[in-house]
């Protein structure tokens, strides 16, 4: 079904990473005496699993719970409740070296590489940082590795001795991916990495991350907010909304035949740049609400065109409706 | 500045000639826009697109006049409704803004007032405009923010712009300009801030406004979906000038500029999977220290494929190269040096 060589090999291939019913609340302090008046619930009870060499794609509007999901994974983040199953291993009772050695193995690449980079450290230094921490090589060994990671992403031996001020958008975007690979990671959490850049710029990035991917055989979740970008890069594709996950499925079957109420209207609301294709636009009514007071049953319903009654009472499982197509819809 | 009938069906209420901005650094001089011309018919959408940086915001702030120092408008003319707006008083200017130009812009916030509540706001403007009485001006805001959709309006004019979301404050800037029934209505980037289903909302109410007020509306965005969903005309913008101008049909269907095709084909589009997304190479160059030649010389791949020299020597000139379709590129223009390679029927 895909043009996408070796999409069916991955789908025979092992979970690399498994999140099992993750949750993260966030406390709301109010008041003089800030005491926890309520939570923020960020994510809100997950399960999903990554295979190995794949992209999955996590799409879904500000706020939804996408970076909570890829910072709790990684432990920049504590969990409120659930599980993160790496390799084999229990992210969440790591602990010491096994925590550390983890750490090489997962790595992120943030929306706005600048503020990520050090601004007082040449680029060759902030890429070879990791390798210092994880005692790699010796410092030239480390320097030659950081100058052949930037050449991968494009960039010339000179850039090493830069400051990141010197670099435009894209080029910093590159810096942060360099970053992200000196240490062989085999999992990458790619967090809206293209979203602040121009569309010329866009595609050199993401033509990177799909080069390195075959070259390292990485495994990517990759998080972002504009579903063309989503469904170029993914193999599989999960659509939040409001903490929960609403839908997943492989790319092709989720962009065909989606089956939430959501997925379409997200879908329907992207503009494409073909103005003969006249298309009937679902215009979903109203703001997201706030994850501090999701709405009861189906936290979509008040929006939703085609809720019925039972939708705002009872909360609907995220089941497989066809095999690898899961959705959490009562009409579905 | 109404043109013939027989050529045109609809007035020309804006146009611009040869408008050249220009900020003055420490660095030097930033030719931000340089030389742009183009016209606005009424009613009509004519979407600004480019990268960011290419001068589409400073044309736009140039038209209302609100560039400030270390900017300056060093040349060309800006006629609105037949009256050079770049020699109005300062009083002059404001009434216009008021009164016949609307703007909105990508952070909805920073136009309203913090300090007032968004009836206030829109109330105000119907007193100062339209010279409404105070008590009749709430009651006609109250109507303009159902109109424009403001869940609750009755409640929701006391709030305060901080307590709105961001989809409500730029409904809260449509009904201001609604109030007005502006002649032009500018939008920088009216959307870029809003999530995707928020969006739709209000390119939706932006098509209504235009419907009900037959308002014109330049819209400046970086989205080519947007263009091709909302736009008329469309003039592609590079680098401080205008290096394609179309109906928006052809712009997509047969770009010119190597600039626009590379555009077009480097967006990942939905429904259209490609192995691979088409890459214009290197960055945009730097506004104090242009090429000599074209200004997308060092990044263009039909110049190379076609092996012109005069790209890098010479400026080509925007020029109409088929029937409302113009384009700056030496491909499809003469010069005494070469001879156009690409021909256009
Ligand atoms: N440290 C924090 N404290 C309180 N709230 C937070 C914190 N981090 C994120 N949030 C909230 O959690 C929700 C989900 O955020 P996030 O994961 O950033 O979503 P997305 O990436 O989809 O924008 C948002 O409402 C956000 O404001
Ligand atoms: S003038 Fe030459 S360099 Fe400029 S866009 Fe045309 S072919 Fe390319
Ligand atoms: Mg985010």
């Amino acid at each position: 079904m895909s043009d996408q060589p070796g999409t069916n090999k991955i789908n025979k291939q092992a979970d690399l990473l498994v999140v099992n019913h993750l949750k993260k609340y966030f406390p709301v302090k109010t008041g003089v005496l800030k005491r926890v008046s309520g939570h923020l619930l960020a994510v809100d009870d997950v399960s999903f699993s990554v295979k190995s060499g794949e992209t999955l794609g996590l799409v879904g509007e500000s706020g939804c719970g996408k970076t909570t999901i890829g910072r709790t994974i990684l432990r920049l983040t504590e969990p409120t409740a659930g599980s993160v199953n790496f390799d084999g291993k229990e992210v969440f009772d790591l602990k010491g070296d096994a925590l550390k050695a983890l750490r090489r193995d997962m790595q992120i690449i943030f929306q706005d590489p600048y503020a990520s980079l050090d601004p007082r450290l040449r680029i060759g230094n902030s890429v070879m940082e990791g390798l210092e921490i994880h005692k790699i090589g010796n410092k030239q060994d480390r320097y030659q590795m950081a100058v052949d990671m930037l050449k991968k992403v494009g960039l010339e031996d000179y850039h090493s001795r830069r400051y990141p001020h010197e670099f435009s958008g894209g080029q910093r975007q590159r810096i942060g991916i360099a970053r992200a690979l000196t240490l062989k990671p085999r999992f990458i959490v790619c967090d809206e990495p293209v979203s602040a850049l121009d569309v010329s710029i866009q595609s050199q990035v993401l033509n990177i991350l799909k080069d390195l991917q075959d070259e390292f055989g990485l495994t990517y979740l990759f998080i972002a907010h504009n579903l063309g970008v989503v469904e170029h890069i993914s193999n599989r594709v999960a659509v939040m909304y409001l903490g929960k996950m609403v839908e997943l499925a492989d790319r092709d079957e989720l962009f065909r035949s989606p089956l939430h109420p959501y997925t379409q209207a997200l879908m329907s609301a992207i503009p494409i740049p073909n103005p003969k294709l006249k298309r009937e636009r679902i215009i979903l009514k109203g703001d997201v609400p706030s994850p501090l007071n999701p709405p009861t049953g189906c936290r979509f319903h008040p929006r939703c065109p085609i809720a019925v009654a039972e939708c705002a009472l009872k909360e609907p499982p995220f089941v497989e409706k066809k095999p690898g197509h899961s959705v959490a819809c009562w009409l579905a | 500045m109404s043109v013939t009938p027989a050529t045109q069906t609809r007035d020309t209420i804006l146009e611009v000639k040869n408008l050249k901005t220009y900020f003055f650094t420490e660095d030097g001089v930033v030719k931000a826009v340089d030389g742009v011309d183009f016209s606005v018919k009424a009613g009509e959408v004519l979407g600004l697109v480019g990268e960011s940086g290419c001068g589409k915001s400073v044309s736009s702030f140039s038209i209302l006049r609100l560039v400030g120092v270390p900017g300056k408008i060093v040349e060309g003319e800006i006629f609105f409704e037949g009256q050079d707006i770049l020699k109005l008083s300062k009083d002059e200017m404001v009434k216009m803004r008021g009164d016949r130009i609307s703007m909105i812009f990508q952070q909805p916030q920073s136009s309203l007032n913090p300090v007032f509540r968004v009836g206030e706001q829109v109330a105000e403007v119907l007193e100062l405009h339209k010279g409404i009485k105070k008590k009749e001006a709430w009651a006609r805001a109250v109507e303009l923010l159902t109109l424009v959709g403001i869940p609750d309006p009755k409640k929701k004019a006391y709030a305060y712009p901080h307590e709105l979301s961001g989809g409500q404050a730029q409904r809260v800037i449509i009904a201001m300009a609604l109030a007005l029934s502006p002649k032009l209505l500018i939008a920088d980037e009216p959307t870029t801030a809003l999530d995707v289903t928020i969006q739709a909302q209000i390119l939706d109410l932006i098509n209504e406004l235009r419907e009900k007020t037959d308002t014109a509306v330049i819209l400046i965005t970086h989205d080519l979906g947007i263009i091709a969903e909302t736009a008329d005309r469309v003039a592609v913008m590079y680098a401080g000038e205008i290096v394609e101008f179309a109906n928006v049909e052809p712009i997509f269907e047969k770009p010119l500029h190597p600039y626009t095709q590379g555009l077009i084909g480097s967006i990942p589009v939905l429904g259209n999977v490609v192995a691979r997304l088409e890459v214009i190479p290197g960055l945009v160059p730097n506004l104090i220290d242009l090429p000599p030649g074209c200004r997308f010389e060092p990044r263009c791949l039909l110049r190379q494929k076609y092996g012109l020299e005069v790209c890098a020597r010479r400026e080509p000139e925007l020029v109409e190269v088929t029937k409302n379709h113009k384009v700056r590129c030496w491909l499809y223009t003469d010069s005494d040096e070469h001879s156009a390679p690409l021909k256009v029927e």
